[in-house]
């Protein structure tokens, strides 16, 4: 029972961990990308449909991948590019997802989907207690492990991750050493883009094979929320991610027991936490400040 | 290889800031053919379904003022929290908050008649709005919290809400089970403007009162230079004396009031119950018109009419030519996206360079 739990809480986790991460890197450069809701859900769209098309999971997952990074790509022309706002930027990206999704979609409502199988890896798959919670899950959860991981590890012992993290801490002096400001950023954009992409095709392929309108459910949102909870560091983000994949499971049990409450304020659940959470975190300005990226939101036009 | 460079004009171009909606508009229906075509529609029939087809008869301008009404008042408050940099993008939950205040009144005493029935729902809308909207404002204000995330959130539990209160204590006993409010009685319903042509409702009066009092508020006032003030120079703002926290409360306070009276004359003059749904999103298309108008509340007006026209147009070809109404929403997110892209070549120079590779190599 329990481990059923867990492994339902791990499936909840993994997208919002997927597309916290990706926006972490965007924004850890400088770039506040608030289309995450648009690239998932245009990732979930795609994925669905290719997978359902050609039988072949694993082209869903490209394919919602694919969707995030050409979404994301229309971003970067607008903000990088265009040197437009970011906040009003992002809304539109998120506008249109839901929008092109949905008309994307419309022939998909109802159809059963494909399934991406968990992969058991052998020997460790077996070991007791953790085995099939870490090693027996789908390929979403490995990879979204594996990104927490891999980020970190970029961001804070690697050279390209160090001048990432200057670009957004000032793009005026990154530029004068002579970093490629835009480029860096593009870049970033593209990989928050490709995550939320992959975040997406996770609903599809794994948590509920279907297509329904609107699937993503405020997810990106609260993927956005994640990244200032977890200050801007992959590690708090892998620990927030959990806590809130724990609140929607959680409350998704306690509507099946019938425990009183109106379902209603149990699925209100998971966005009163992330209000909660955020005043939280942000109670200590000093902090969230040392922590905030500085030149997070602000268009850079190079002198020419 | 051709690449786009951006440089900053040392002035920001007048000419192109009045015609920077139209450039977006006609860069979406450029965009939208394209898409009737991929489609397979004939992309003359389809436009014409969508911008002309609604304005040709008297029931559907009627139609087109009942859904501008909401997109400006709301898009209206908007514009005064995006000048002052203050991003409240749950306006759709203000919208509910208010629908759900405004209606207890006839919902809970529909014993109560009589011509103060309505003036006190109004304001009970108002309120509602403006107590939504008090919870993001306390939190940045006192917390420091981002609001663009807690406003948003805001907009999920609002509807939650009114489902609640629709599936359980406010459902109609007559309803046969329905998840809906008893109707409205007559003296609880907002009256149409002009009842021998059509059903359009007061609601589109208070919209262009609201857009011509804000503009006076924000161009001819103390308020309103401080409004501007905090929003493009808040270091300044705050030598010159201005506190940030009260523009901010009165920033979202103003837009959660304005966007409460929306759903109140939402659902007192074209619904005439609580539903679980009541809003097609007009909080976000909100959004889209507040920068289509660019942030001029006189400029919002027309822009609230061409979104307003998007819906309508979006059931016409649907009705018409068969084209998914999911289409309309399309075509305000490719809007919202022209308007920002077009907003650039007021402060910037857009051209077109050929990169030349040093060595002189064919690149």
């Amino acid at each position: 029972m329990l481990e059923a739990i867990l492994l339902t809480i791990a499936t909840a986790a993994t997208p919002l961990l997927l597309a916290a991460i990706g926006e972490l890197v965007a924004e850890r450069s400088g770039v506040l990308n608030l289309g995450v809701e648009g690239m998932m859900i245009m990732g979930a769209v795609a994925a669905f449909a290719v997978a359902y098309t050609t039988g072949n999971p694993w082209l869903g997952a490209l394919a919602g991948a694919l969707a995030g990074v050409s979404f994301s790509l229309l971003f970067g022309l607008l903000t990088l590019t265009l040197a437009t706002n970011q906040v009003a930027s992002g809304l539109a990206l998120t506008i249109l997802g839901l929008g092109a999704s949905g008309m994307l979609g419309e022939s998909f409502v109802g159809l059963p989907g494909v399934k991406l199988e968990a992969v058991s890896i052998p020997v460790l798959s077996d070991l007791p207690l953790v085995g099939r919670l870490l090693f027996g899950q789908d390929p979403f959860f490995y990879l979204s492990i594996l990104l927490g991981i891999g980020v970190w590890w970029f961001l804070f012992r690697s050279r390209a991750g160090l001048e990432l993290r200057s670009v957004g801490a000032n793009h005026a002096s990154a530029h004068a050493l002579g970093l490629k400001v835009i480029r860096v950023r593009y870049l970033a954009v593209m990989f928050g883009g490709l995550c939320a992409g992959l975040a997406g095709a996770q609903l599809t392929l794994v948590y509920t094979p279907q297509w329904v309108e609107n699937m993503s459910a405020g997810r990106g949102w609260i993927a956005l929320a994640l990244v200032v909870f977890a200050s801007w560091r992959p590690g708090r983000i892998v620990v927030g991610a959990y806590l809130f994949g724990a609140v929607s499971i959680g409350q998704l049990h306690a509507q099946a027991l019938g425990i009183g409450l109106p379902s209603q304020l149990l699925s209100a659940l998971p966005y009163l936490a992330t209000i909660a959470v955020l005043v939280l975190i942000s109670r200590d300005r000093r902090a969230t400040l040392m922590n905030t990226p500085a030149s997070l939101g602000q268009p850079f036009v190079p002198d020419r | 290889m051709i690449r786009i460079e951006v440089t900053r004009r040392p002035q920001p171009s007048r000419l192109l800031s009045a015609f920077s909606p139209l450039i977006a508009l006609g860069l979406t229906i450029i965009a939208g053919s394209i898409m009737f075509m991929a489609l397979g529609k004939n992309p003359v029939a389809a436009l014409y379904s969508y911008f002309v087809e609604p304005l040709t008869e008297v029931w559907s301008l009627h139609e087109l003022a009942i859904k501008a009404a909401p997109l400006i008042l709301i898009a209206v408050g908007l514009s005064v929290c995006y000048r002052a940099n203050v991003w409240n993008i749950g306006a759709e939950g203000q919208f509910t908050f208010g629908a759900i205040f405004g209606s207890a009144l006839p919902v809970l005493l529909p014993g109560f008649q009589g011509p103060l029935v309505l003036p006190l729902m109004l304001l009970c809308g108002v309120v509602g709005g403006m107590a939504w909207a008090f919870i993001p404002a306390v939190l940045k204000v006192r917390f420091g919290t981002n609001e663009i995330l807690t406003s948003l959130m805001l907009v999920y539990v609002a509807g939650l809400f009114l489902d609640w209160l629709v599936r359980g204590p406010w459902r109609s006993p007559e309803g046969f089970n329905f998840p809906e409010t008893i109707r409205f009685h007559e003296d609880a319903v907002l009256p149409a403007i002009w009842f021998a042509s059509g059903r359009a409702h007061w609601g589109f009066v208070f919209a262009i009162v609201a857009a011509v009092a804000v503009w006076f508020l924000l161009e001819r006032t103390l308020k309103g230079f401080e409004i501007r003030m905090m929003g493009q120079s808040p270091r300044a703002a705050r030598f010159a004396g201005f506190s940030s926290g009260k523009v901010v409360f009165f920033a979202l306070l103003l837009s959660g009031g304005l966007a409460g009276l929306a759903g109140i004359s939402e659902v007192s003059g074209a619904i005439g119950q609580l539903r679980p749904v009541i809003s097609p999103g007009y909080g976000f298309a909100a959004i889209i018109v507040a920068f289509l108008g660019r942030l001029n509340p006189l400029g919002i007006i027309a822009a609230g009419l061409v979104l307003a026209l998007s819906y309508l147009g979006g059931e016409a070809a649907q009705i018409s030519l068969g084209i998914s109404d999911k289409a309309a929403r399309v075509f305000q997110g490719l809007l919202l996206f022209f308007v920002l892209a077009s907003d650039t070549l007021i402060h910037y120079r857009v051209r077109l360079m050929r990169t030349v590779k040093a060595g002189g190599g064919d690149a």
